[in-house]
């Protein structure tokens, strides 16, 4: 009998712990599902505008579907002519969606492997060594996350129309302004925080020791990087690359200033499909251009779900 | 067999503005096994981070063989450091790490298998090739980074508290390893240690550092027994100092005058005796003083005592059976045997 009583109490005190559990359990899910409402229903909003054919109010699912928008965008050929033949030759002609996706895709790359090449040996210095006037260098970095962009761009432009006139004086035929080059450079302004804030904090938890250590067994320098550093860095470097690449990616001002209109990118296209007013067409761009985000996110998440987490920001983590 | 030389060497670091070392000199016999012993933060990392070549000193020189090694990368100095906290690469299998080295070189694949197999052996963890850092032992690991080291057969081994990390058995094991080894491969070797007994048990020969500077380097012995200053004798569990003058073959102090047999040095001005050097006295002995005892502890093996000698302390380490013979509060009588008297420099 005197054994009863704590028994009891134990059996009390758990179920309150499993009903206690069960209520985090159903937060938990509820803020789940809540999360992925927000993030997918847009992209539902999207797919039915894409593929709908005359969808009205009352309806809450089209009725009738098409690929009408496609066609208008010139990605795949008018109904009863869709042979493979008609395909290639259409898709031959680049069509304007394709080439600003390849453009976009184009200048994300370089500004990204032009942002770590620079980022890197910052970030480096940043999260690894103390010296003076550091603070300073800390703010100049961020600052292009504070100034607003239509200030820093058109300061920038009309830099590099007075850039661009001194080179053609010289003979030098390089155009900045208007150009690609021009808007993969002004692109690396918000782009650079990113990356040296990210790198930085990978640097701040790592033991340059270990490259000494690879010295001392006899390797060189860039055996020392390839054997050493770079896996230690590669999460980081990933998530570096990653937002470097979404940063660009999403750039509309920027692009429209520097490039005066010459340098269509997706986000061009896709602002002047919104000024139209065309659901449909709107929606397949918007397809295309959320496509590749929602892919390295997808690869991200996989890749980074371990025990590496790479993200900070010099060193205050 | 390479005699390793230090000429002079110092390192002043950016930011600070006493050297972390400070004007060293030291002649390391070739083959032979040398303790940098000192307290933290007296520059035994940075003296070998400059011998492997991963600093530059601010001058001096360092010589293997006699010839300036200044000039070469480390990566080609042939001094092989092995760090604090053994550093074994994460992403690479103990095989890769072990074998590190000898890829560097350009050897053979199977040639770097059969000698990694091998060094493996020599630090007891055989078939170890595929396992992962994490999944090894603190000391495990230990010994594969000396593996690491060894295998390719440097000229001077550097190990950087190559026994810290480890709790006590795993110590006396590795210490022993290392000891064996390095007899085996005969290759000069500096450690570092900050734990004098390690220094004493491991080394032919300490070099003690205080302050970045160099106190004595010697045979392990002649720290208890010819220590140079006081603070080198405390360093070494000196205990008992007196200070008063030195005449003739004398020394008179604040608990008495004791005659010695060894040369002190000019400006002499301490006298002091290890603990375990006091005697418990027997009739018609010189060199007595007499005190009460202040307090006995029994400590497994022996006994240590604190004597009360006109307001100053002796302590004294002696057999066990002592406390058995007197109590606390009693009167004792304490010999100083004269050959085991030594006088340090005044202050
Ligand atoms: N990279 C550095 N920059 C500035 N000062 C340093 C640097 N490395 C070491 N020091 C300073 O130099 C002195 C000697 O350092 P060192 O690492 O050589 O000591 P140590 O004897 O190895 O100490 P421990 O036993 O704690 O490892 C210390 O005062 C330390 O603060
Ligand atoms: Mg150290």
């Amino acid at each position: 009998m005197s054994d009863a009583a704590p028994t009891a109490s134990t059996n009390v005190s758990a179920r309150d712990g499993n009903v206690g559990a069960a209520v985090r359990k159903v937060i938990f899910y509820l803020t789940i599902a809540f999360m992925c409402l927000m993030l997918v229903l847009p992209v539902i909003a999207f797919f039915f505008n894409a593929f709908a054919f005359r969808w009205f109010y009352p309806q809450f699912i089209p009725k009738e579907w098409s690929l009408q928008a496609w066609e208008r965008l010139d990605l795949i050929p008018p109904e009863g002519e869709r042979t493979l033949a008609n395909f290639i030759a259409l898709w031959l002609e680049v069509p304007d969606a394709v080439s600003a996706l390849w453009l976009s895709l184009s200048i994300g790359a370089v500004v990204t492997g032009i942002s770590i090449l620079i980022g890197l040996p910052a970030a480096r210095a940043l999260g690894l060594y103390r010296f003076r006037g550091k603070r300073i260098v800390e703010f100049m970095i961020i600052t292009p996350t504070i100034v607003p962009p239509i200030a820093f761009s058109l300061g920038l432009n009309i830099n590099f129309i007075r850039w661009d006139l001194a080179l053609a004086d010289a003979g030098i035929p390089l155009d900045l302004a208007g150009s690609v080059v021009g808007v993969a450079i002004v692109h690396l302004v918000p782009v650079m925080p990113y990356v040296v804030l990210t790198l930085s904090g990978v640097f701040a938890n790592y033991n340059a020791d270990f490259e000494a250590q690879a010295r001392s067994l006899g390797a060189g320098p860039i055996r020392i990087f390839f054997d050493v550093t770079f896996p230690a860095i590669l999460p980081g470097l990933f998530v570096a690359g990653l937002f470097a690449f979404l940063v660009s990616w999403s750039q509309y001002l920027l692009t429209f200033l520097i490039g005066q209109g010459r340098v269509i990118t997706l986000p061009m296209l896709l602002f002047s499909a919104a000024g139209s007013g065309n659901n449909a067409v709107i929606a397949v761009l918007s397809l295309i251009f959320i496509a590749p985000a929602v892919l390295i996110l997808l690869v991200a998440s996989r890749y980074l779900s371990g025990d590496s987490s790479a993200v900070g920001g010099f060193g205050r983590v | 067999m390479t005699h390793l030389a230090i000429r002079g060497l110092s390192k002043v670091y950016a930011a600070q503005a006493a050297p972390a070392v400070d004007d060293l000199d030291l002649d390391i016999e070739s083959g032979s096994l040398t303790a940098l012993l000192g307290p933290s933060g007296c520059g035994k990392t940075t003296t070998m981070k400059m011998i492997a070549g991963l600093l530059k000193p601010t001058t001096g020189d360092i010589l293997f063989d006699e010839r300036s090694i200044l000039s070469i990368p480390p990566e080609r100095r042939g001094a092989v450091m092995v760090f604090q906290n053994h550093l074994l690469f994460p992403y690479m299998s103990i095989a890769q790490n072990v074998g590190y080295g000898l890829k560097m070189r350009r050897m053979e694949r199977a040639e770097i298998d059969r000698q990694v197999a091998e060094m493996l052996e020599l630090v007891r963890l055989p078939g170890m090739e595929d396992r992962r850092p994490k999944e090894l032992s603190g000391g495990q690991q230990q010994r594969v980074a000396l593996a690491r080291a060894l295998v390719v057969r440097p000229k001077i081994l550097l190990l950087d508290e190559p026994l810290s990390n480890l709790d006590a058995h795993l110590r006396f094991e590795m210490r022993d390893l290392i000891r064996d080894i390095q007899q085996q491969m005969g290759i000069t070797t500096v450690f570092v240690t900050h734990d004098q007994e390690e220094a004493v048990v491991l080394a032919d020969k300490i070099a003690l550092i205080f302050d970045g500077r160099l106190q004595q380097y010697d045979k392990p012995l002649a720290f208890y027994e010819q220590p140079s200053s006081r603070r080198i004798a405390a360093f070494f569990g000196g205990v008992n100092f007196f200070t008063g003058t030195q005449d003739g073959d004398g020394f008179t102090s604040t608990i008495g005058r004791f005659s010695v047999t060894r040369d002190g040095p000019a400006d002499g001005g301490i006298l002091t005796i290890r603990p375990e050097d006091v005697r418990l006295s027997e009739d018609g002995e010189t060199n007595t003083v007499s005190g009460t005892i202040d307090s006995q502890v029994y400590v497994g093996t022996h006994a240590r005592l604190r004597v009360t000698v006109d307001d100053h302390t002796v302590n004294v380490v002696a057999d066990a059976d002592v406390m058995k013979r007197y109590g606390q509060g009693d009167r004792i009588t304490l010999q100083f045997p004269e050959n085991k008297l030594w006088i340090l420099p005044a202050e």
